[in-house]
């Protein structure tokens, strides 16, 4: 047992000494999560805002006039044109120059005065059915408001009526929806799986390419041992990463932290063994570090599809749902959406992380068992 | 324990359908140095690999250091320095790290200790912390073999450890193979040089991945039962073709200037070279060790092991 120790710490030296001299790895480690974050952090938006909008109005009255301005104050519709031909609109939308034409047709002041219920038509570009839809939701109860801050006096039996039930929304943790508090921890997990497992699988391919492996082979070292050897750096690398994001995600982008600091490292910890292991495995698949490469990003792809980091967990059909489930990142971005939006404890959590957990054993023992102790 | 530090039985093994090692059979005893020949590709490294047990015998058996090579390699490599025949230390760790590292591995008591005095006696304590990729080609096979001997190994697997070196560097390496079988190592080395394979006890000579002959070097030469006669001057280059094809002539091969002519039947041989007697000097001289290999691969034909 103390022969093992000494082995894996000779591994681990190792292993620390080549990172150490290899400094475009080196870079890349600690720069891909920097860059990543700045660029996804500010770049990602799933609630557009200003998207460009035609107005085809072919009539200019106090109502029209008091609707259109509150559609642009909402801040989801910026006006770029306006035009008089119903083709041109047509042809704006197709382009993709606008997301909306809205038109309103000539006679709908007098019309709506008899109470002839008028029509206002919008068209969306709905080829990207997230973009065009939160700017949709709210152009009812904008339309609603306007018409009740101008139907006034007289008129005023025309204005809509509140609804009989007065029903009232609490939106938790996220109250503004502000799309970085939901998108930057989840990048924590998203770097985390890049980088572990690129890196593991990489780090073992590596050997058997330049030929060292003939040699660590020929010496007395069991597969458990070069594992934990191999592996062990790479913990420190994902802790490092993850101080970077964290420190940036209340910098940067205040992210709220309500949980408690220790679930999140205990959540951070699994889910770097779990991606190490994995990228142990792709190593002892791969023949070469391209193979391996190739094996991470059929791994990544679907880790940012279908862990509920893109798109929400719970549309995907129940198959897929159960794909997700496999994954490790999917998990862990419950784990850190609950500690830092909710301030959720370890208890409830304890699911995920019995599942990250075996998912450590299985990959890990089928590592194991893939390793190779000879060159065959 | 075994008199015999190598002895395996009816060695094969193939990749895929090609059959890169074919029935050999190796009993080697403690304490001495053998040569392992052959040309190119005849399945040398693959023989030792399996001794050492990085490859899994298709079929055959053995023991190495009184171990079963299939079953307890754990055991064989703990007391086996395998010096492969590419450099296969870290590039990129200096030359003590690297020296640290596999003393680590072997977990050797005061391993500092044992590491300044390796260094000491290559000669490199000023150049301990240069990157073992720096280094030539003479002073990575030096290094190498510092590093697989510091466990005092009671077998060492050579391959090919002076290709690539110059004649000095190689004639130091085996000065330090012989001091080092001294110590009681028992070394078996692969090469392609004959002045080396002439420092060995005995030989095993691989031909398409069969064993071809062994024995020591007089045995071998005289097993061949060649005669060998030798030409120099500046006639000898164009007598060469010519002579190939006469009756009795076995192989026809230039060694630095002079021309080897071999054959079997003496009086036959005699009587080829008689008809150039008037354009050069013929004299009788011992077969040499390359004579005798050259006629073997001859006798053994042509490479068969592709199996279809
Ligand atoms: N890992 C391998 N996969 C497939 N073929 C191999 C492998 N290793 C060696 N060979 C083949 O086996 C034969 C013997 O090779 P080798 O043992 O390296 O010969 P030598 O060391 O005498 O030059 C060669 O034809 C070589 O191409
Ligand atoms: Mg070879």
């Amino acid at each position: 047992m103390r022969g093992s120790w000494s082995r894996i710490l000779a591994i681990l030296l190792k292993e620390l000494i080549q990172m150490r001299r290899d400094r475009l790895t080196f870079a890349m480690m600690l720069g891909i999560p920097v860059m990543q974050l700045i660029l996804f952090g500010y770049a990602i938006n799933t609630d557009p805002k200003h998207l460009p909008t035609a107005l085809h109005i072919e009539e200019q009255s106090p109502v029209v006039r008091r609707f259109t301005e509150a559609l642009e104050q909402s801040g989801y519709f910026a006006f770029v044109r306006r035009t008089v031909d119903p083709r041109e609109g047509k042809a704006l939308l197709e382009s993709g120059a606008v997301s909306f034409v809205i038109h309103v047709p000539a006679g709908f002041a007098r019309e709506l005065v008899r109470g002839e219920r008028p029509a206002i038509l919008i068209e969306a570009d709905a080829s990207d059915p997230l973009a065009a839809g939160n700017a949709l939701a709210q152009a009812p109860a904008i339309l609603d408001r306007a018409l009740r801050d101008t139907l006034t006096g007289p008129l005023a039996h025309l204005a809509p009526r509140p609804p009989a039930v007065n029903l009232i929304v609490h939106r938790r943790y996220n109250p503004e929806g502000v799309t970085q508090y939901n998108i930057v921890p989840g990048l924590l997990g998203v770097i985390l799986t890049m980088t572990m497992v690129m890196i593991t699988s990489i780090a073992m391919t590596r050997e058997v390419e330049r030929g060292t492996m003939e040699n660590l082979l020929a010496m007395p070292t069991r597969p458990v041992e070069v594992m934990l050897g191999k592996i062990a750096p790479y913990i420190l690398v994902g802790m490092i990463q993850t101080a970077i994001i964290i420190a940036a995600a209340q910098g940067l982008f205040h992210v709220p932290f309500m949980g408690h600091r220790w679930v999140l490292a205990t959540g951070v910890a699994t889910f770097i063994i779990a991606n190490l292991s994995l990228g142990f495995l792709f190593s002892t698949l791969a023949r070469t570090q391209m193979q391996a490469m190739q094996m991470t990003f059929f791994f990544f792809l679907p880790s940012i599809l279908l862990s509920g980091f893109m798109f929400p967990f719970r549309g995907m059909p129940q198959w897929a749902q159960a794909l997700g489930e496999i994954l490790p990142l999917t998990h862990f971005l419950r784990i850190i959406r609950g500690v830092m939006l909710k301030g959720t404890d370890f208890l409830p959590l304890w699911i995920e992380f019995g599942a990250i957990g075996i998912f450590i054993l299985l990959v890990g023992t089928l590592a194991m068992l893939r390793y190779r102790t000879t060159l065959d | 324990m075994s008199e015999l530090a190598i002895d395996v039985r009816h060695l094969s093994k193939a990749f895929g359908n090609k059959l890169a090692v074919d029935d050999v059979n190796i009993a080697m005893p403690r304490g001495q140095v053998w040569g392992f020949l052959g040309p190119n590709g005849s399945g040398k490294t693959t023989t030792i690999r399996m001794i050492c047990g990085l490859l899994r015998p298709t079929a055959g058996e053995g023991i190495c250091l009184g171990y079963d090579i299939a079953r307890e390699s754990d055991r064989i490599k703990r007391r086996t320095g395998y010096m492969t025949q590419r450099f296969s230390f870290w590039n990129d760790l200096t030359i003590r790290e690297n020296l640290e590292f596999v003393a680590r591995l072997y977990e050797l008591p005061s391993r500092t200790a044992v590491v300044d005095e390796t260094i000491e006696k290559l000669g490199l304590t000023h150049r301990q912390h240069q990157l073992a990729g720096t280094l030539s080609g003479g002073w990575k096979q030096r290094l190498a073999l510092a590093a697989v001997t510091m466990h005092q190994p009671d077998l060492l697997l050579l391959d090919e450890p002076t290709a690539g070196v110059d004649p000095q560097a190689r004639r130091d390496f085996w000065d330090e193979i012989h001091a080092l079988s001294n110590q009681g190592m028992t070394v078996l080395v692969s090469t392609h040089y004959m002045d080396e394979a002439e420092r060995c006890d005995h030989i095993v000579y691989l031909a398409h991945g069969k064993l071809l002959v062994e024995g020591q070097v007089r045995e071998i030469v005289a097993s061949t039962g060649l005669v060998t006669f030798r030409a120099q001057g500046a006639g000898v280059r164009v007598l060469a073709p010519k002579l190939k094809t006469l009756p009795g002539v076995q192989h026809v091969a230039f060694f630095g200037a002079a021309l080897h002519v071999s054959g079997t039947d003496r009086r036959a041989l005699e009587q080829a070279l008689a008809q150039f007697a008037d354009d050069v000097q013929w004299e009788e001289v011992e077969t040499s060790l390359e004579d005798a290999f050259i006629a073997l691969m001859e006798r053994a034909g042509p490479d068969a092991r592709l199996s279809a």
